[in-house]
């Protein structure tokens, strides 16, 4: 992308060359696009070949057929009489699932393990060292193994271990209590999000204010307002009861509150442990790439430590940090995929059954295809738009 | 959390200067800068140390205390009685041929063990900078013709082994390194194209890129599994271990590519012009003058995609290719020992974590030192 200045260069040449080159330059895109169809056309030849001798079908209509394959660990209602369609769609929504708080606890955790790595506490930066080296250097799918096989060993329902009460870890999975949620609090979840989203609005507005006239602004009075009291009024006025229902072990299982999987916790707890392994080295060259002498002028200006960290330091290390952060999130929306090797049904491990339950090979492989790079196209615009409205704006 | 930080003001380097008058004095010192700074951070020391020390003792009271380290025979009953208060490391003596060679025929392992051997002088002698020439390249053909002899055999009276019997840390090995091998000229070659001014050419290059890079491994060596017998016209079958060497050269190459076009991007625009001024040709230009910085230029991050392929080979597990996570699993279906993965687990990682480790210090130390040599 250097070059840029195909006009000036071939003064010095005679026309004849300059025509050479150019004709050179054609030549070769010929060429090259000319293998590459021609493979394709010789691979896709062979293809319809070797499907019409098997006798499968091409296209995607058996997507609309029975699929027949049980999904027992779901977010929307599904049985083995949907389509293959609905249990892809079923399958995509547990990657997302899975990926999305991933990323969430990943960074949590990461940023957390990134700044302990730069403590002045000896034994905390060691140990945060001996983390990140520990699992960075480790198969992902080693390590996920591992946690599915301490979920198998842990006991069963009946001797299930209670760390907090109404907290079960057991074989069946970990269990926590829940809010019941209906149409009322979902009205109440809805006006907690709008109260944020002005919240977030009119905070702009005050800082906008504050840089015309110096004079700063209480924000805590429209947080109360927008945060608090606009969902209490809402839960109040709907009459919406809070109830929290905690597992209760019947017979041999649990019913009631939250139930995550085994599975679907061990790739969890595999995803986000191995991610953040990788983000907390991305934090930690973050921070470290702010020059000292940000540190040392925001200091002599009298501002407390906590401050120079929060509203100095931290903004100007999130630039550096976000391209790779990107694509960490990236990696942990691709490795979800690993899934299928423990069996958590997620978009791979649905179209793998749905190839050996159909042979459809082709359409299979293209659906996964088409999901992750739908899905990462999509991180990567919003994270790039995000990088944009992070940018330093010069002059 | 944000009460323990202390990025810039580094106590430690002050402690180090700070002259100290006897090393108990010293020590102390160390340890009062370090571990007891404040009150948090003392309540940060004492309360990790609790934590460490608690899981440390369960670690040794399992792995060591507790631990049964042979059992007679095949007979497992006194592991078992252990089950979930003590390792059974007896797994390991019964199943590391297997773990490490899989099902090569077991006369004839040493010769696995021998291309291990290879793999590892072949590593320990591409790190030496000495040796960053181009003599290099014929190293690395002549180990891995070496290490195809001895797998294959079927020359110099070794006995021939055919590759749907190997196993274990070989594949592992191989499945990288020829990844590598086969994945950095495809990756120079994509990473030019990237970089060509023909648009034809540009678009080909960036589309590979990007389609692998926005896929997951596991859905190319489906396709290297499943669909690719289907590409392939009558009667041509290629064995599966390569088809699983194809989807990772693919995979490495879009990868490598990437390395390699931040490499070309960091040569001085004023190296090209040079080189155009001196009447070279676009591939003397980049054989001689771009590449060679270039590629100087990109030496860590490389180590560092291969440490990521060396991790990601695990991945054929899936499709059923014996590397080394494959056999360990499949060491453990025997019943007799069915109930001891964690410990077989933990070996495995430890021949992984000594592998990456090595490879991860290594780019570390170029990061650091090698600057200034260049």
């Amino acid at each position: 992308m250097i070059q840029t200045t195909p006009k000036v260069r071939p003064r010095r040449r005679i026309r004849l060359s300059l025509r050479d080159e150019r004709v050179r330059g054609w030549i070769w895109q010929i060429v090259v696009v000319g293998i590459a169809v021609a493979v394709v056309a010789w691979l896709w030849s062979n293809a319809i070949h070797n499907l019409s001798v098997r006798r499968i079908a091409t296209g995607f209509a058996f997507l609309g057929r029975e699929a027949g394959m049980p999904i027992t660990d779901t977010w929307l209602p599904y049985s083995p009489r949907d389509t293959y369609l609905r249990a892809f769609i079923v399958g995509l929504v547990n990657t997302l699932r899975v990926a999305v708080i991933g990323i969430v606890l990943a960074t949590v955790l990461g940023t957390a393990i990134g700044i302990a790595r730069l403590s002045s506490n000896w034994l905390l930066s060691r140990l945060a060292a001996v983390y990140v080296e520990t699992l960075r250097d480790i198969p992902l799918l080693l390590q996920l193994l591992f946690w599915y096989v301490l979920m198998q060993g842990l006991p069963g329902a009946r001797a299930a271990w209670t760390p907090i009460d109404g907290v079960f870890l057991s074989n069946r999975g970990l269990m926590l209590p829940w809010i019941q949620i209906g149409a009322a609090q979902l009205w109440v979840l809805a006006a907690l999000a709008t109260g944020l989203v002005a919240l977030f609005v009119v905070r702009r507005r005050l800082v906008l204010r504050q840089m015309q006239d110096g004079r700063s602004r209480r924000v805590w009075p429209f947080a109360l307002l927008l945060v608090v009291v606009l969902p209490a009024l809402v839960s109040w006025s709907l009459g919406a009861t809070w109830s929290v229902t905690k597992p209760e072990l019947r017979g041999f299982n649990f019913a009631g509150g939250l139930t995550m999987a085994p599975e679907y916790f061990a790739l969890l707890i595999a995803l986000v442990t191995y991610t953040s392994a990788f983000i907390a080295e991305i934090v930690r060259s973050g921070i470290q790439a702010v020059p000292r002498g940000q540190w040392d002028a925001a200091l002599a200006l009298g501002l407390r430590r906590s401050f120079v960290l929060q509203q100095i330091v931290l903004p100007q290390a999130l630039r550096v940090v976000i391209p790779p952060m990107t694509s960490q999130y990236l990696n942990l929306t691709k490795n979800s995929s690993l899934a299928v090797a423990i069996g958590y049904q997620d978009i791979v491990s649905v179209a793998n059954t749905t190839l050996n339950q159909t042979g459809q090979a082709i359409e299979s492989i293209a659906l996964i295809m088409l999901a992750f790079l739908t899905v990462s196209l999509g991180i990567s615009l919003f994270m790039n738009w995000y990088n944009a409205r992070i940018a330093l704006v010069e002059h | 959390m944000s009460s323990a930080v202390d990025a810039p003001r580094n106590s430690r380097s002050f402690a180090r200067s700070a002259s100290g008058s006897g090393p108990g004095v010293r020590l102390l010192r160390w340890l009062r800068a370090n571990l007891f700074a404040s009150i948090p951070s003392t309540i940060t020391t004492l309360l990790l140390a609790l934590l460490l020390a608690r899981m440390l003792f369960g670690f040794v009271k399992w792995g060591v205390l507790d631990a049964i380290w042979t059992v007679p025979g095949n007979d497992t009953s006194a592991c078992r009685a252990l089950r979930g208060t003590g390792a059974c490391w007896a797994v390991i003596p019964e199943k590391y041929r297997f773990i490490l060679f899989g099902t090569y025929p077991f006369d004839e392992q040493w010769r696995p063990a021998l291309a291990t051997l290879v793999f590892i002088l072949l590593f320990y002698l591409s790190s030496r900078r000495s040796l960053w020439r181009r003599e290099l390249l014929f190293i690395w053909a002549g180990a891995l013709v070496l290490v195809g002899v001895l797998m294959w055999g079927g020359v110099l009276g070794l006995s021939f082994v055919s590759q749907d019997r190997w196993g274990g840390l070989p594949v592992t090995l191989i499945l990288a390194t020829f990844g590598l091998a086969f994945g950095f000229p495809l990756g120079i070659v994509v990473a030019l194209g990237r970089r060509s001014k023909l648009p034809a050419i540009r678009s080909i290059c960036i589309l590979y890129v990007e389609l692998v890079r926005g896929v997951p491994l596991i859905s190319l060596l489906f396709m290297a599994s499943v669909m690719f017998p289907l590409f392939m016209p009558d009667g041509v079958n290629i064995d599966k271990l390569l088809r699983a060497q194809i989807a990772i050269v693919l995979y490495a190459g879009a990868y490598l590519a990437e390395v390699i076009r931040g490499g070309l991007q960091a040569v001085p625009r004023g190296q090209h012009e040079a080189a155009d001024a001196l009447g070279l040709s676009y591939w003397r230009k980049h054989r001689l003058i771009i590449l060679p910085q270039a590629i100087r230029h990109v030496i860590p991050p490389l180590v560092n995609t291969f440490i990521a392929f060396f991790k990601d080979t695990s991945l054929v597990l899936i499709i059923g290719i014996f590397d080394l996570l494959t056999t360990a699993k499949t060491a453990i279906i025997d019943p007799a020992w069915q109930s001891f993965s964690v410990e077989v687990y933990v070996f495995v990682a430890l021949i992984y974590f000594a592998f990456c480790f090595a490879m991860s210090r290594y780019s570390r130390h170029l990061e650091t030192r090698g600057q200034a040599v260049w």
